[in-house]
């Protein structure tokens, strides 16, 4: 079966006018990438271009009351050592706050640590060398005196009045407090026959991109310009930003991201590091380069999670979840990340939590707190896994209070599917979703009756497995009512021009983004079936702020459902165009013509009038046989953003079949199924490697990933060795099922894809966990990740 | 101060080189700096992730746990080399039809690694596949396209059985 799937589909022009849609098309990137011929930021090198390594605070809170940087100026081929001070003389600070979140408040940043130092592993001295190695070396001769400060590293202590406020002039230390109560959830819990209250517990954990994060910055004096070879997600954002803080015009910057290897939202965010390295370019008049090494990617890329959530839920006897309650406590450094802020997990948190059920009475409080760790923010799934865990974590903790089966109780209380419109307890507005088709065909799928019989049956001979389900709502194709309505330039809207060229072949240039997801074979499916030819003479350009037009890029499932709308759109204007060139060369209407699989056909009967190549020729070289007044226009451009709703919520069900060893608490995945709803799938096999690989990466969160830090703020396990993240021998095989509920929003009806598996998997790992340990009575497991010291202790073993 | 230097001759991807190379520097920086094969990738630099897996002397390594300058009088082979020698083309056209990379940034390990676990011979087990791959990290994949990939270029490569 996996080997029949590893062929896509045979490609037919009678699918049209659907031809790719739907289908595996193979990435157009792949065979450079697989040939180790790809150009990643880290490959980039420039004639001129120095290197630059960062002297970082070994202190999660100090003065800095001296900086020597004599000897380390002196060695071996170093060029430039620049302090604090210094380079904030060349850039601007930034402050991570957006209007839309009321009261949110933060302290600017600077490049490099001006005064204090705020967490371990904040740059503190820049070092440009003619290598990166003899940059470390000199790094080694700067000499920083530090005073060090008391640290704040409890988020549960950091607003008592006896704990130091980290940043004096902002009062105290809560970021960002949201408060919201809907319905009536004081009676919820009177009605309630029984009401199960806990504690979850997400520890903080990290992207760990394969490759780090990564500039090459090349201002260049000659021409006033600066060229930013970036590993980002967000082209235009960094444009913006980088021209804001250096005092220049947008049009005085470009931003090119090259092959990124890989970001899930750490690359989507402003670090002092990279901009410190765009100043030093700036003022060195020279390319410097920068790449983050694993143990600078540890104390740096934003950290994610690390809430606390004590949570309560309501319900009859009956299975009817009668009301929720969540107090959602976060730390998250010591400054909220510039620009999309550091309070949009906990305001998902509240937005998300309950959303999939229809009991309407919520009372939510979500607070943000500073602290000197490392800086925490948005990160794949941002809230979702969180609010998905609590969510149901507490409706299987229901379920079992009450005996009922936790599929039934979900049957229950899960919005009908012909329901909608509707919205969640928060208030959040939902289109169309699937949850009852989403659960009867994983239902079917893990053959869920026998898997119960299979666990029965092993109980009895000591063997101790659990299933666990995670039913999830996800954020996609977000408006303006993300970051624009907050005041960041962060566009919602994306564009896409296409050109037919001089051979009869399509240049595609899109404003979203390629880190691996597939969106340039997703692009190039769009257009090549809307404007009608063979997939391979479609060219995809991205990723370059000079060549591309104004988009937001790939986050938040953003890239298939906003850009491939507007490639789509764009495919159907160039057609047009081309059709009326072609009607007056043919002398026939153009709406009696069609374009067929690269060629212009009568459309009633599919037969030949006229290739693109030889109207091409006639547009660009024989215009003048043209009749009067005839002007080709082989260029098209379309813009498209989500009006009618806020955001395109996707939905679906994961389940979790694991086997827990109650003598060592270790935790063996045997199988892992996920049926979502993306509305239409433009290309079934990356939306299904795009579920797998979110769903891996939320394993790693309830199971292995911490990023472990002392009372005194030193992070003890940054590096691969002591961090564990997943690798192939422990994963399980996923099946993934698609119901498809098409958004109205768009004519390709797509939602996105990216996140769903990290937002599920957690809470369906966790909930077949304590399946698995609830005949053995322990205590339920909520604090991940779920370690095997913590499974033993739940057992009473340790 | 001056970082110590040695003379190295060696052959990498079939063409002889001779370097002076700072005695304290890796195998993989030495790929991607000195000679500019920038295939082979560096992602944790202590030997744990499996991005930097070159070949030394006909088996595997970790290119960030080899000096240079251990390598005099070696063959090393890179991705670059085993992709113009055709050696892995079925493993990496299994991988294109598969999906079994998205930003591609292990995937030069990963093939190699596979490639090292094939040339053992047999069709393994997907648990034995995994297990091989346990020292390559890939964070985009969740790895099943990639142990379906190894699987079927190993059947195929066995008279296709399946």
């Amino acid at each position: 079966m996996r080997i029949a799937e590893d062929t896509p589909p045979t490609l037919t022009a009678l699918d049209r006018p659907n031809s790719y849609i739907g289908r595996s098309v193979p990435r157009p990137n792949l065979a450079r990438l697989s040939q180790g011929r790809a150009q990643f930021v880290s490959d980039v090198t420039l004639p001129r271009m120095a290197h630059v390594a960062f002297v970082r605070s070994p202190y999660a809170h100090a003065e800095i009351k001296r900086i020597d940087v004599d000897k380390a100026k002196t060695a071996p081929g170093v060029i430039a050592v620049v302090t604090g001070p210094e380079l904030a003389k060349v850039m601007t600070p930034w402050v991570g706050v957006l209007t839309h979140l009321k009261g949110i408040k933060s302290a600017p940043q600077y490049p490099l640590a001006v005064g204090r130092a705020r967490w371990q592993g904040e740059a503190v001295v820049a070092v440009v060398a003619r290598t990166r190695a003899l940059a470390e070396d000199a790094c080694e001769l700067v000499e920083v005196e530090y005073a060090e400060l008391e640290p704040v590293t409890d988020a549960e202590t950091a607003l008592d009045p006896k704990t130091p406020v980290i940043h004096p002039e902002l009062g105290d230390n809560l970021t960002f407090e949201r408060v919201h109560t809907a319905g009536d959830p004081d009676k919820g819990f009177r009605d309630a026959d029984e009401i199960v209250e806990t504690t979850f517990v997400f520890g903080r954990h990290t992207g760990v991109c394969n490759e780090p994060r990564t500039i090459v910055a090349d201002w260049n004096p000659s021409e006033q310009r600066l060229t930013a070879y970036h590993a980002t997600q967000a082209p235009h954002m960094m444009q913006n930003l980088f021209a804001k803080h250096l005092g220049l015009q947008e049009h005085q910057v470009r931003v090119v991201t090259k092959d990124v290897g890989g970001s899930f939202g750490i690359k989507v965010h402003t670090y002092a590091d990279e901009m410190a390295t765009v100043a030093l370019s700036k003022l060195l008049n020279r390319p410097i380069k920068f790449v983050a090494d694993r143990i600078e990617s540890f104390v740096t890329d934003i950290h994610a999670r690390d809430h606390r959530v004590k949570a309560r839920i309501g319900v009859k006897r009956d299975g009817t979840i009668t009301a929720w309650e969540i107090d959602d406590l976060t730390g998250i450094g010591p400054y909220s990340v510039y620009p999309r802020t550091s309070g949009i997990e906990a305001n998902q948190i509240v937005n998300l939590t309950g959303g999939p059920y229809t009991c309407p009475n919520y009372k939510a409080r979500a607070r943000v707190v500073f602290q000197n760790k490392n800086v925490m923010c948005q990160y794949r799934a941002v809230g979702h896994p969180i609010a998905t865990a609590v969510t149901e974590g507490l409706v299987e903790l229901a379920a079992a209070k009450i005996g009922m089966d936790p599929l039934q109780i979900r049957r229950r209380n899960l919005i009908p599917d012909d329901a909608h419109p509707s919205q969640g307890p928060s208030g959040i507005k939902f289109e169309a979703l699937s949850h009852h088709a989403s659960l009867a065909k994983l239902e079917a799928m893990m053959d869920y009756a026998a898997l119960r019989a299979e666990q029965e049956r092993l109980r009895q001979q000591g063997i101790y497995r659990g299933i666990g389900f995670a039913s999830f709502i996800e954020v996609t194709n977000p408006s303006a009512a993300f970051y624009g309505v907050g005041g960041a330039r962060i566009s919602s809207q994306d564009g896409a021009t296409v050109r037919l060229d001089a051979t009869g072949a399509i240049f595609c240039h899109t404003g979203v983004s390629e880190q691996g997801q597939g969106a340039e074979a997703v692009i190039a499916q769009c257009v090549a079936t809307s404007f009608g030819v063979p997939i391979e003479r479609v060219r995809v350009i991205m990723g370059d702020t000079d060549n591309t037009p104004y988009g937001g890029g790939t986050w938040a499932s953003r890239a298939a459902g906003i850009g491939g709308e507007a490639a789509w759109q764009a495919g159907k204007a160039l057609r047009q165009n081309v059709l009326a060139v072609a009607g007056s060369i043919l002398q026939a209407k153009p709406e009696t013509l069609d374009i067929r699989n690269g060629v212009v056909v009568d459309a009633a009967n599919g037969a030949e009038r006229l290739t693109l190549e030889e109207l091409a020729r006639i547009a660009y070289f024989r215009p003048d046989t043209l009749p009067a007044g005839v002007q080709a226009e082989l260029v098209a451009t379309r813009h498209y953003v989500p009006r009618a709703w806020a955001f395109a919520f996707t939905n679906g069900i994961q389940a979790s079949y694991l086997e827990v060893d109650v003598e060592s608490g270790f935790v063996k995945l045997l199988k892992h199924w996920c049926v979502e709803d993306c509305g239409t799938i433009i290309n079934p096999q990356l939306v299904d490697e795009q579920i797998r690989g979110g769903i891996v990466q939320g394993i790693g969160a309830a199971l292995l990933e911490h990023c472990v830090y002392d009372e005194r703020g030193q992070l003890l396990n940054g590096n691969m060795a002591d961090y564990l993240v997943p690798m192939a021998m422990e994963m399980p095989d996923i099946e993934v099922g698609h119901v498809v509920t098409p958004t109205a929003d768009s004519e390709l009806g797509a939602k996105g894809a990216g996140e769903a598996g990290t937002a599920g998997a957690p809470g369906a790992v966790m909930n077949a966990i304590n399946d698995a340990l609830r005949p053995l009575g322990a205590k339920p497991l909520t604090d991940m990740p779920f370690t095997p010291d913590k499974i033993l202790r739940a057992l009473g073993k340790l | 101060m001056t970082a110590p230097t040695c003379e190295i001759r060696l052959t990498v991807n079939g063409e002889p080189v001779s370097c002076t190379v700072e005695a304290r520097k890796n195998l993989v920086d030495f790929l991607r700096e000195d000679l500019a094969l920038t295939g082979s990738h560096v992602g944790c630099e202590h030997g744990v992730c499996g991005a930097c897996t070159v070949r030394l002397d006909g088996a595997i390594v970790r290119g960030c746990l080899v000096l240079a300058a251990q390598c005099d009088g070696a063959r090393v082979e890179t991705i670059e080399g085993l992709s113009d020698s055709g050696e892995i083309a079925d493993l990496q056209a299994a991988f294109e039809r598969r999906n079994a990379l998205q930003c591609g940034y292990c995937t030069p390990g990963m093939l190699l690694t596979a490639q090292e676990l094939l040339r053992n011979g047999g069709v393994p087990s997907r648990a034995q596949i995994r297990e091989y791959l346990s020292g390559n990290y890939c964070r985009c994949t969740g790895y099943q396209a990639i142990v379906d990939a190894i699987e079927a270029v190993a059947q195929a490569r066995n008279g296709g059985a399946r």
